[in-house]
């Protein structure tokens, strides 16, 4: 008996010891089962592969970085319990990136937590959300993103499809929720004004994370006679809708968002040669790569996952610069601090607009090609193609206006 | 032309595929009046099993031994826990078959993880089978309507020409007589149970790849086979069959229909003002919810089914 209190005394002191650092702890809220599981693991072994680097070289005003998971199942309810186990374990950072209806949730939830709680203030960092409307008409001091929004995203690809004189049909297809609605609305406006020649053959929301036999809308494609798809599809919807289409050798142009990882090369493999296209703030072929050897480490690191979010590293580097440069972990000063902030991320200088808490950061169009050991060094997910740029869209090209009119505290 | 003959293959291939997973649930349902709650946990595990051993065995193996282990599973779960419910009444059961359901999907979760496995279809089916106009037919597309086809037969000739398929169609529609003439019919649901839980894993086999193995999929396909067996009537495998092939039809086809309220009141000469966003929804929309409401239609107009042997 007596030994086991000396063991359990000596575990206690071992434990304190590690934790002479007093932490940062940032409650991680995204899909950890169900269908986006896959999508919300990579994210978090991405967050700690960097708190890592960053704890290694010092941390964040001398403190370190912990990332505490929270499983959201992909729904905003859950979301909210998850952020009041957060309050609760008096956590004062949160970042998620899975789904905007969760992020319109859970900004809600901060202002109002804020508000009564100003001296427990909790900080979000949104780092893939990306309905426009958190930086426009719902934005708010609490909140900053991390990555372009998806009106901006629609843009750039409408930039390139204006030049694109092949393109004559266009099916639009997206999950039906907040972002598949987002984007289809924004890509009708905006090729209505670019391309008025181009005609929208076709619409479709299909439930989000529930159909698993995209066949029938990839026949749909085809009898409609699209030359291009646009899609916001994102984790298993994209890797399937991309796979029938690969299945019924459809020859249509695919303009995405995400096809870069998470599964997506793998499902469509050669047959997406020349067919794909992503648009990331960066992919593993960029020039120049800075996160190349990062990129490299994390691959080997991490069997079967491939490093895909650079503005996760570019969030936590800016996140640890802001509490350096603060000399605090106070989410107010932090926010503060990294309003405005300028910084020289891995893709070229980024910059934290103060208007809408919006980072404006360079921007990359690629295509699925083969490695020729030039333009497309590496693969992509053992396929034997990765990514070639097509287009490279500055910081300030990037950027749209905002209609946001901030409340500060 | 092309978009209806695409369509109807793909709406085939579907609705074969539910027929495998509702043949043995509509089995097991008007046998031992158990509505096997924990059915598509078994389509699951065929599907994990599949998995497993393939990256030890290869594919050709998986799809004969994960069936045979699931079934084998099935009729423990039969024997030594279904019986002994069976003392306690239909509710005793309902919950029991509930309460697997859940236990199966965290155990799942425990052994292979929340996320998805890398299950995937063997390299000698990834091509193309024939062309179709513009359209290519996957070869495991097809391969997936020869095992489902395979094993309707297979499923047609056991019931009607064997023995113990005599006593099983017998036991479907009289289970009370067939025991008061003195066969063995606990026996008989314990073959039952394992024969419709491994027929449940062989599709877990063959859908697990061509969709995706998670521990989610037991819930999204369990829902749907339970309309199958209502829609279909209860003990007939006949009526599972239609009820299958028409719910995979109409899944397919009704994505393909761009159709909504909007316009049938344009067709009556009323014009619908465009906010409305219900006013919008399109038949593609709608996609999901029509096998629930053909459910719902055929409760009300024609209880038994469409080809069901009794009322109750």
């Amino acid at each position: 008996m007596t030994h086991r209190i000396r063991s359990t005394v000596a575990v206690g002191a071992l434990l304190l010891a590690g934790s002479a650092f007093a932490q940062v702890k940032i409650a991680y809220i995204d899909p950890l089962s169900g269908p986006f599981a896959n999508v919300g693991e990579a994210g978090l072994k991405g967050f700690r592969e960097i708190a890592d680097t960053i704890n290694a070289k010092g941390g964040a005003n001398g403190q370190k970085i912990e990332f505490v998971p929270f499983d959201n199942k992909g729904s905003p309810q859950e979301s909210l319990i998850n952020f009041k186990a957060v309050t609760d374990q008096g956590i004062r950072f949160i970042t998620q990136g899975n789904g905007s209806g969760v992020a319109h949730a859970l900004v809600d939830a901060v202002n109002k937590w804020n508000a009564r709680n100003p001296d427990k203030t909790v900080l979000y960092l949104n780092y893939a959300a990306v309905d426009p409307t958190l930086t426009n008409d719902k934005c708010s001091f609490w909140h900053f993103r991390f990555d372009a929004n998806s009106d901006m995203k629609m843009e750039a690809i409408t930039n390139f499809m204006e030049k694109d004189k092949s393109i004559k049909k266009v099916f639009i297809i997206g999950q039906d929720y907040a972002h598949g609605h987002q984007v289809a609305k924004a890509a009708k406006a905006m090729l209505a004004k670019k391309r008025p020649d181009v005609q929208i053959v076709g619409e479709d929301l299909h439930p989000i994370g529930r159909t698993k036999d995209f066949a029938p809308y990839i026949a749909k494609i085809k009898a409609a006679g699209a030359d291009t798809v646009i899609t916001g599809n994102w984790g298993n919807d994209l890797s399937l809708l991309i796979k029938a289409a690969k299945d019924a050798g459809l020859k249509a142009k695919f303009h995405t968002y995400y096809a870069g990882g998470l599964g997506t090369p793998a499902a469509m493999g050669p047959a997406g040669e020349g067919l794909v296209l992503q648009l990331t703030e960066w992919h593993m072929n960029v020039q120049p790569n800075k996160a190349e050897a990062f990129a490299t480490a994390f691959n080997k690191k991490y069997p079967g996952v491939e490093f895909y979010y650079l503005r996760v590293n570019t969030m936590m580097l800016m996140l640890a610069e802001a509490m350096n440069k603060a000399k605090s972990t106070d989410p107010k000063q932090v926010a503060l601090t990294l309003e405005d902030m300028r910084f020289e991320a891995d893709n070229g200088e980024v910059w934290m607009r103060k208007s809408d808490h919006q980072m404006i950061q360079p921007l990359y169009i690629s295509i699925f090609s083969k490695v020729d050991g030039k333009a497309v060094k590496h693969e992509v997910e053992h396929t034997g193609h990765g990514f070639k740029t097509l287009a490279s869209i500055t910081a300030r090209d990037s950027q749209l206006p905002t209609t946001c009119i901030m409340e500060r505290p | 032309m092309e978009f209806f003959l695409i369509s109807l293959l793909n709406g085939v291939t579907y609705g074969l595929l539910l027929f495998m997973l509702s043949s043995g649930l509509t089995l097991i349902f008007s046998m031992m009046g158990v509505l096997n709650f924990a059915h598509a946990s078994f389509y699951m595990l065929g599907a994990y099993f599949a998995y497993q051993i393939s990256t030890y065995l290869g594919f050709g193996a998986a799809l004969l031994v994960a069936p045979l282990v699931v079934g084998a599973l099935g009729a423990v779960v039969e024997r030594y826990g279904l019986r002994k419910a069976h003392r306690f009444g239909h509710v005793a059961e309902l919950l029991f078959t509930f309460g697997l359901a859940f236990l199966v999907e965290e155990i799942v979760h425990l052994v292979w993880g929340k996320s998805s496995v890398d299950y995937k279809i063997p390299e000698y089916f990834d091509g193309t089978l024939f062309t179709l106009f513009s359209t290519s037919f996957p070869i495991y597309k097809g391969f997936m309507m020869l095992v489902s086809v395979g094993m309707l037969v297979a499923l047609y000739l056991l019931l009607t020409r064997t023995r113990i398929g005599l006593i099983i169609q017998a036991a479907l529609s009289k289970p009370d007589m067939v025991q008061a003439l003195g066969h063995d019919v606990p026996k008989i649901f314990m073959l039952v149970f394992g024969g419709g839980t491994a027929l449940a894993g062989l599709a877990g086999v063959i859908g697990g790849n061509a969709f995706i193995t998670e521990p989610g999929m037991a819930a999204a396909v369990g829902s749907i086979v339970f309309v199958v067996v209502v829609v279909g009537g209860m003990g007939s495998l006949a009526g599972a069959f239609v009820a299958s092939l028409l719910i995979g039809c109409i899944q397919t086809f009704s994505v393909g229909i761009t159709f909504s309220v909007t316009d049938l009141a344009a067709l009556f000469g009323v014009r619908l003002e465009d906010s409305s966003a219900v006013a919008r929804l399109t038949v593609t929309q709608l996609a999901p919810v029509l096998p629930y409401l053909l459910m719902v239609a055929i409760l009300i107009f024609r209880p038994r089914g469409l080809m069901g042997a009794r009322e109750s």
